[in-house]
């Protein structure tokens, strides 16, 4: 029998410490569970606050007993790098294990075992945990607000085109691909108005007029950030090149522009648009509600986007003017058809960057009355038959952003990475 | 030649599962010059670096100095003081000046006032001839003069033992010979160095020994003579053709 | 060539006047037909609003200029507590987020990519109406820390009652100062002698025992005000005395924090990955030790590129602050945009007002940027 040292554990002795460590920890864990959820306390003995801790002093004896150098077993030694390297990381891996054993099963209780998703009725929430029935009732309203129910294709239709056409623009082939800016720039946010004013509102072409009003929920927070990011390319376009101009006034100009809008935060930029524009406008044009938001949300993008932009610009290299220039081009030709193409390819990171953020600022817009999905959750919520259930709402809400934020953001970073590698 | 000053015995490590020094044994003598070839990915930085313990061995013995390096050596601190490390990415503060480069450890570990840290620095610029560069920052130097100046603020800390991590291999052609220059004022001066390189002229003029090293093993060890006019092992001759 | 460059210029210079003519035209057209004067007389008059919290004194009497800097002391509130709790945080999860402890690595991204990725405004929500409602009332509350009492009506924990502020207070600002003639001292003894003192201790001491002294010496007199039940009618309780933190304010707080912390966590990450393995190296291989490294070569290194972007996001926190309207409390925007303009109609004087105060705390928060930027540039060719 080799000699054991208690407190070196070390190769010799394999077996041996390996079983005392594993059967410590395992006590631990025990322990800890019987404490949290059946209120068992199995070392009762012992003082109050020792008791208190002993889940964890058993964990740390028993990652004490397994770290073993060069034992030979890869698994563990996978282990004790990434866990044991010391006592002290032993006891911080301890206390998030303990933390995951304390929120995972009431979080699994709550969304899925006791949870209600069948019936139609709030007489169907009878269990303690989520009442999913409440979001089956209420789906449609939150995606598409008030809008009409048998309407409701003519947003999916307008929203299927719009990205047709969006994305047709990586596939072009590369004899049109000097046309890009120009298809960015006004080929395309002409066609996204045309959707609104007329598949989306209607009133014409025998599609029933919906009101502004009536939009909202999911949708809206769509249409309002993805239209507003394609009339506010344009914009940010021009206040990038402005800015990088030679000419003081519209250097200036563009500069006191952007840093404007970029000074102030959204939301009394929309207390602007509801209250002052009406009084900015000839007595009596009545502008509706969402133009003016979209108006708004549109300047105050675009001095995010052609910051965005104007670092695109700066990263190209400067062959690349030299060169354009040296074949006579001028300021215009240079731009749209050198510059600018390129310049796109590299800013796309960024521009989603500030999609993304304009899809989590579009809730604000409740501030002039218009619901999309956190707004519509307000209003789910203080329904009098459907009390008591904002928990539900706010996770699905949570869940829904969280999903396409977290999508665009690793897609995001993914083009970010390739285009790096590119260069 | 006086005592030993570096022993290495049956040292082995292991990168993982990739075995990355085998069984090396090293015995370097106080103001001994060895130089140390070899393809890439056969261990040669590895085994400098096992020396000032930026790389920890798994088994055998490392005696630096009258000290055993291993998990237990306390201070690791006061070793590395003892051992100067030149990079092949020089590693230069940015932030700081040259000056300020090479008083940084004197200050702090030797606990020098900023004077005669400052009197000392100046000193050893001189000896790599970069006086005049030492208000400058890193980022104004060339890559030539970064290393000259990486020498001199490893000096700073009066090391017993250099060690230089292919120190040439990061330089344009032309500044390799001002660099390869001070290295041999270094060599004539009487410091224990043991480098890493490619540079076979500087081994023939300054190295008492030569190693070379493949797939983790010392292949053939023997005086800078006899290792260039009579390598014994096919491997070292194989090399030797691809490099002269 | 010269009339290549005016005739741009000219004619970008003409459309901004027109636009800017048409619209101040058209506003004074409207104005006069709804008997709306232009003016900023309007401030002095008497607000006739309360406002439920305040950091100084301020009831419906006062001018509408006083409540104006009700909530821009509110703004600025939330935004300070924001900015110290979101940092902190930020610098422990970033770090965690490199630790080779693989749990908590994870653990640090799930928190990034959780908070990060669900709009402010919706964890503004959580918290206040589906968490802080779960709370209990005040009369079945249980004790924090042996005095405070967390509740739905807010957080009531003991105030300080000072007798005698004043003198803490210049013993405190005596005691800034010594530290900093005995930290010069020290530096200037280390540069000459090479010895180096313990700063942070002797700080430390100084910081805490010379207002210690000054209260033992009975300069002072401090004593607590604590939370008491009362019963206001038949169901309804609160809590008198001590000072109590409305629930609004916690609940903007928390998500500020927690939001604002993913993306400081992540400056952070970027900052200290940003530095090259080579300098931990060298750094080591001269004898520096783990502390010292950190101290004399990472952190300066990572800090020039931690700060642009971190203060970035300060700004970013004291703009979001204005979401405090959603759940009224009473900040600049909710005070002054919100219900002074609606009671007042004084639209465009107002948003003005509310937007240049937020641009110049912008503008200012640029300015120093730039010039802590170009103060600690490194060097180049």
């Amino acid at each position: 029998m080799n000699k054991i040292n208690v407190f070196k554990p070390d190769n010799k002795n394999l077996r041996i410490f390996l079983t005392l460590g594993s059967l410590f920890f395992i006590l631990s864990i025990v322990d800890f569970s019987l404490n949290n959820f059946l209120d068992k306390n199995i070392t009762f003995f012992l003082p109050r606050y020792i008791n208190f801790f002993t889940p964890l002093i058993f964990g740390i004896i028993g990652l004490h007993f397994i770290r073993i150098e060069f034992s030979g077993i890869k698994k563990l030694d996978i282990i004790n790098k990434n866990i044991n390297t010391n006592n002290f990381n032993a006891s911080l891996s301890l206390f998030i294990i303990f933390l995951l054993i304390f929120c995972i099963p009431p979080l699994l209780n709550w969304f899925i075992f006791d949870a209600n998703i069948s019936g139609n009725t709030k007489e169907a929430c009878t269990g303690s945990g989520a009442c999913w029935v409440y979001i089956k009732v209420w789906f449609n309203r939150f995606m598409y607000g008030m809008y009409p129910n048998a309407e409701q294709w003519r947003v999916n239709l307008a929203f299927t085109i719009v990205l047709s056409f969006a994305g047709i623009g990586f596939f072009m082939p590369t004899k049109y691909k000097k046309y890009l800016t120009l298809y960015y720039t006004i080929f395309l946010p002409i066609i996204s108005f045309l959707l609104i004013y007329y598949l989306i509102s209607g009133g014409s072409f025998g599609l029933i007029w919906v009101e502004t009003g009536a939009w909202g929920g999911l949708s809206l927070t769509f249409i309002v950030s993805f239209f507003c990011l394609i009339f506010c390319f344009p914009i940010g376009m021009m206040l990038a090149l402005g800015r990088r101009s030679a000419l003081p006034t519209i250097k200036y100009s563009s500069l006191g522009f952007i840093e404007f809008w970029r000074g102030v935060p959204l939301i009394t930029v929309l207390f602007m648009s509801a209250v002052m524009f009406p009084m900015f406008l000839p007595d009596g044009t009545y502008m509706d509600k969402l133009i003016r938001v979209i108006i708004a949300i549109t300047l105050f993008e675009a001095a995010y986007v052609a910051e965005v932009i104007r670092g695109g610009l700066q990263a190209l290299p400067r062959g690349q003017y030299d060169a354009a220039k040296s074949l006579g081009m001028g300021y215009w030709r240079l731009h749209l058809l050198v510059i600018l193409p390129q310049a796109l390819k590299l800013v796309i990171p960024g521009i989603a960057n500030t999609f993304l953020a304009l899809v989590k600022d579009t809730p604000l817009i409740f501030v002039v009355g218009l619901l999309e999905l956190a707004g519509m959750l307000g209003l789910a919520k203080t329904n009098p038959e459907w009390l008591g259930f904002s928990m539900e709402g706010y996770v699905f809400a949570a869940i829904i952003f969280w999903i396409i934020c977290y999508t665009m953001s690793r897609y995001s970073q993914n083009l970010e990475l390739k285009y790096k590698t590119d260069r | 030649m006086s005592e030993k000053i570096i022993q290495m015995q049956n040292v082995n490590k292991w990168f993982d599962d990739f075995h990355v020094l085998k069984d090396i044994n090293l015995d370097v003598k106080s103001k001994q010059k060895i130089v140390v070839c070899g393809p890439s990915g056969s261990g040669k930085s590895t085994l400098i670096r096992c020396i000032n313990r930026l790389e920890e061995h798994q088994k055998g013995n490392i005696i630096v100095d009258g000290t055993e390096l291993s998990e237990n050596t306390k201070n690791i601190e006061k070793i590395r003081a003892e051992v100067g490390m030149v990079f092949q990415q020089f590693n230069l503060f940015p932030h700081l000046s040259i000056l300020d480069n090479c008083t940084l450890a004197p200050i702090w570990v030797k606990k020098m006032s900023k004077k005669d840290a400052e009197d000392q620095a100046m000193r050893q610029l001189e000896k790599v001839q970069i006086t005049d560069q030492a208000k400058k920052f890193p980022g104004q130097l060339s890559g030539g003069q970064q290393q000259r100046s990486a020498i001199a603020r490893a000096l700073c800390m009066e090391p017993k033992i250099m060690l230089f991590d292919e120190p040439t291999s990061a330089l344009d052609p032309e500044m390799i010979k001002e660099v390869l220059d001070a290295m041999v004022n270094l060599a004539k001066a009487g410091m224990t160095m043991i480098v890493v390189t490619h540079e076979m002229g500087f081994a023939k003029e300054v190295a008492d020994e030569v190693i070379f090293m493949d797939e983790g093993m010392i292949v053939e060890k023997a005086s800078t003579k006899e290792f260039f006019a009579n390598p014994k092992n096919d491997r070292t001759k194989l090399f030797l053709s691809q490099i002269l | 060539m010269k009339r290549n460059k005016i005739l741009p210029q000219a004619i970008t210079l003409l459309f901004i006047v027109l636009i800017f003519g048409f619209f101040t035209m058209n506003a004074q057209i409207n104005m006069e037909n709804r008997g709306i004067e232009f003016g900023f007389g309007f401030l002095k008059q008497e607000a006739s609003f309360d406002i439920q919290f305040s950091l100084i004194d301020y009831d419906g009497s006062h001018s509408y200029a006083r409540a104006y800097l009700v909530g821009l002391l509110n703004t600025l509130l939330v935004a300070f507590i924001g900015i110290i709790l979101s940092t902190l945080l930020g610098i422990v999860v970033g770090v965690a987020r490199l630790s080779p402890n693989y749990l908590i690595k994870k653990t640090a991204a799930f928190y990034v990519e959780f908070f990060r990725n669900i709009p402010l405004l919706l964890q503004i929500f959580f918290w206040y109406f589906a968490a802080l409602r779960a709370l209990p009332m005040p009369e079945d509350a249980n004790l924090l820390l042996g005095s405070s009492f967390m509740t739905i009506k807010g957080l009531y924990t003991p105030a300080p009652v000072w007798e005698n502020f004043d003198i803490f207070f210049t013993t405190l600002i005596l005691a800034l100062i010594l530290i900093f003639f005995v930290n010069r001292y020290a530096k200037k003894k280390q540069e000459e002698e090479g010895k180096q003192l313990p700063k942070f201790l002797i700080s430390l001491s100084i910081f805490i025992g010379l207002p210690l002294l000054t209260f033992l010496a009975g300069g002072f007199d401090l004593s607590f005000s604590f939370p008491e039940l009362k019963q206001l009618a038949k169901t309804s309780y609160t809590y008198e005395g001590g000072m109590g933190i409305p629930p609004e304010l916690i609940a903007l707080t928390l998500a500020l924090t927690l939001y604002t912390a993913t993306f400081i966590a992540e400056n952070v990450r970027a900052g200290i990955q940003g530095i090259g393995k080579g300098q931990k190296e060298a750094a080591a291989s001269i004898g520096l030790t783990p502390g010292q490294v950190l101290k004399l070569v990472i952190m300066p290194q990572a800090l020039r590129i931690i700060i642009p972007p971190t203060t970035n996001q300060y700004l970013n926190l004291t703009k979001n602050s204005s979401l405090a309207a959603a759940i009224a409390y009473p900040d600049l925007v909710l005070v002054f945009a919100g219900t002074a303009m609606m009671q007042t109609g004084r639209a465009i004087e107002i948003v003005a007002i509310t937007m240049a105060t937020y641009l110049s705390i912008s503008l200012a928060i640029s300015l120093l940027m730039n010039w802590y930027n170009k103060s600690i540039a490194i060097k180049e060719k």
